[in-house]
């Protein structure tokens, strides 16, 4: 079996203003995968990123890429990677073109060959008629485009995309993940993205979800979606703590509060709806049952909203 | 080729073609100097006296001159690596780091796209030089040349270091004013050695930038006014001080990016 894209053994990090970014994460990534990282702002999505690019160095464990160990063969693994950063990494002033040549300078690449690069990675992401237009002059979702291309420009065996699609309307968003599929498949590079959006998770191979620096559940989307049963049940509430507890009291299941409502994952949730409504229908306002999503998977794991920032951990009523 | 030469070659042509496509950047290169130094010059021309030498000997437009050289150098250099700064909080420093090449050539390349900039703008401006003291040698703009790179990479160095350590444009400005005003009033650039008063004369014997200012001096004159030393001490300093610039800059650049516990 070959070796694993990214391996991650037991990993801690902690800046030096104190804030525990990571906390004994482990993680998997096979070659050739498209993975997907979950997780609100300030999870440490950005923190295991900075890691596996070399950025920095972990307080505890060790990270692979490709074998390679980040920390004492940051140069064999920085030859693997490609990184597009969550801010953007392009000179403004200067064309896409230029921008190309100059990530191509750093890795060593020169002359035709460089050029030849350059065309090919312009057609990939769709570019090659804006090459001569200055940075600074692109729409958002070009200039997200315009990134991937740089990030790709050296073949990388694995490309790291940090929220890549931050900041982009819809439409641009679809356009960036065709793109992005494309070259999974053309390329054949394993890609890790870093996002918060559900519909980007689903998009995945797999998905590790994680909440406060710790790695909460790992898996296909699918699969995770499945463990929650064929159905979940939200009801909206005023009071939603006292609700979970009561409801969890009388009926068992996993429950979870949250700002909106309560969650309630129970392996019979359509047939408790009516019995929901005669013990506690005064307190709530509505009742909706549905498919779990990932982001039910994500708040049934980390006890949050996805959305939410890192203060408002609900507690968790389980029976 | 290897990968360092082309890192240095791509930063270079990186600074110059930014620099090139801001347009206010370009006319500020010699309106700027030229202004600073004819309204300076001009409103201490009558109350300036060289000492030691007759009356109207040197005036003070022409004792300036080289001053002002001096000016443009260290300025031009330090403030053409404040884009780190900006780079640094953008992933585009970011990018640059994780790329497999030396992080040595990555300060190198910077320092010389920077020097480039500032002694060219140097070197336009010495062009007027024949309408204000005695004309140009060959041999003088060869050694102003040099002096001029020793600053420009000296500063360009000092200013990395700095940047690489700080969060804000706003902190950059703070800093470096901090620094660059003092070393450059302190440089026989504005008045010179013997007419300072004695606490001053040793600061300025200790400058750096004195010595470079004397260095200007040296190559615009056969028989310079207000030199600190020699032409060779003067070049000697002038390249010693870049290199220890360039030695801490690579340090810094060589800490990492984020501290951890």
């Amino acid at each position: 079996m070959s070796v694993p894209a990214i391996h991650v053994d037991n990993v801690s990090l902690r800046y030096n203003n104190a804030q525990q970014a990571l906390q004994h994460v482990h993680l998997s990534v096979p070659q050739g995968a498209l993975f997907g990282l979950l997780g609100p702002n300030g999870s440490g999505k950005t923190s295991l990123f900075r890691i596996l690019a070399t950025l920095v160095t972990p307080t505890k464990g060790i990270a692979k890429v490709f074998g390679a160990s980040t920390e004492t063969e940051a140069a064999a693994v920085r030859q693997r990677i490609g990184v597009v950063f969550q801010s953007p990494a392009l000179d403004d002033t200067l064309t896409i073109r230029e921008n190309l040549a100059f990530q191509g300078a750093l890795y060593g690449l020169h002359g035709a060959a460089l050029r030849a690069r350059i065309d090919t990675v312009l057609q990939h992401v769709d570019l090659t008629d804006r090459a001569h237009d200055a940075v600074d002059t692109l729409s958002g979702g070009l200039a997200r485009r315009a990134d991937l291309a740089r990030g790709l420009l050296h073949q990388p065996d694995l490309l790291l995309l940090d929220e890549p699609t931050a900041g982009l309307d819809p439409m641009a968003r679809r356009s960036f993940w065709e793109t992005v599929s494309t070259l999974q498949a053309t390329e054949g590079t394993t890609m890790v993205v870093a996002t918060h959006l559900m519909d980007e998770a689903e998009r995945c191979d797999a998905v590790a979800i994680l909440s406060e620096g710790e790695l909460v559940v790992e898996g296909q989307p699918a699969t995770l979606r499945a463990a929650l049963g064929d159905e979940m049940l939200w009801l909206a509430t005023d009071a939603p703590h006292d609700l979970a507890r009561d409801v969890n009291a009388r009926f068992g299941g996993t429950v979870h509060a949250f700002d909106q409502g309560v969650q309630l994952l129970h392996d019979d949730a359509t047939q408790l709806v009516s019995a929901l409504y005669t013990a506690f229908g005064d307190r709530i306002q509505s009742a909706t049952v549905r498919p779990p999503t990932l982001e039910d998977v994500f708040m049934a794991h980390a006890g949050t909203r996805l959305d939410a920032d890192r203060a408002s951990l609900a507690p968790a009523y389980s029976a | 080729m290897p990968t360092a030469l082309l890192t240095i070659a791509a930063l270079c042509r990186r600074e110059i073609l930014k620099f090139v496509r801001d347009r206010s950047r370009v006319a500020g290169v010699l309106v700027q100097p030229l202004a600073f130094w004819l309204l300076l010059g001009l409103g201490f021309q009558g109350a300036f006296q060289m000492p030691n030498s007759p009356v109207g000997a040197v005036g003070y437009v022409e004792f300036l001159f080289p001053g002002i050289l001096a000016l443009v150098l260290l300025f031009t250099a330090i403030f053409s690596t404040i884009s780190i700064v900006e780079e640094r909080a953008s992933g585009f420093l970011q990018t640059v780091l994780i790329a497999p090449t030396s992080r040595t050539a990555i300060v190198l390349g910077n320092a010389l796209g920077g020097t480039l900039l500032a002694s060219v703008q140097a070197l336009l401006f010495v062009a007027v030089w024949p309408w204000v003291g005695p004309g140009l040698t060959v041999g003088g703009v060869l050694y102003v040349t040099a002096i001029c790179l020793g600053v420009g990479i000296g500063f360009t160095a000092l200013g990395s270091a700095i940047a690489w350590r700080t969060d804000t444009t706003r902190g950059f400005h703070a800093i470096m004013n901090l620094f660059l005003l003092p070393l450059w009033f302190l440089s026989s650039a504005m008045f010179p050695l013997d007419s300072a008063a004695p606490g001053l004369r040793e600061l300025m014997y200790a400058n750096p930038v004195s010595y470079a200012v004397s260095g200007l001096r040296h190559g615009l004159y056969p028989d310079p006014p207000a030199v600190l030393a020699d032409p060779a001490l003067c070049m000697a300093i002038t390249w010693g001080f870049a290199a220890v610039m360039v030695g801490i800059a690579v340090w810094s650049v060589h800490r990492p990016l984020y501290q951890t516990a």
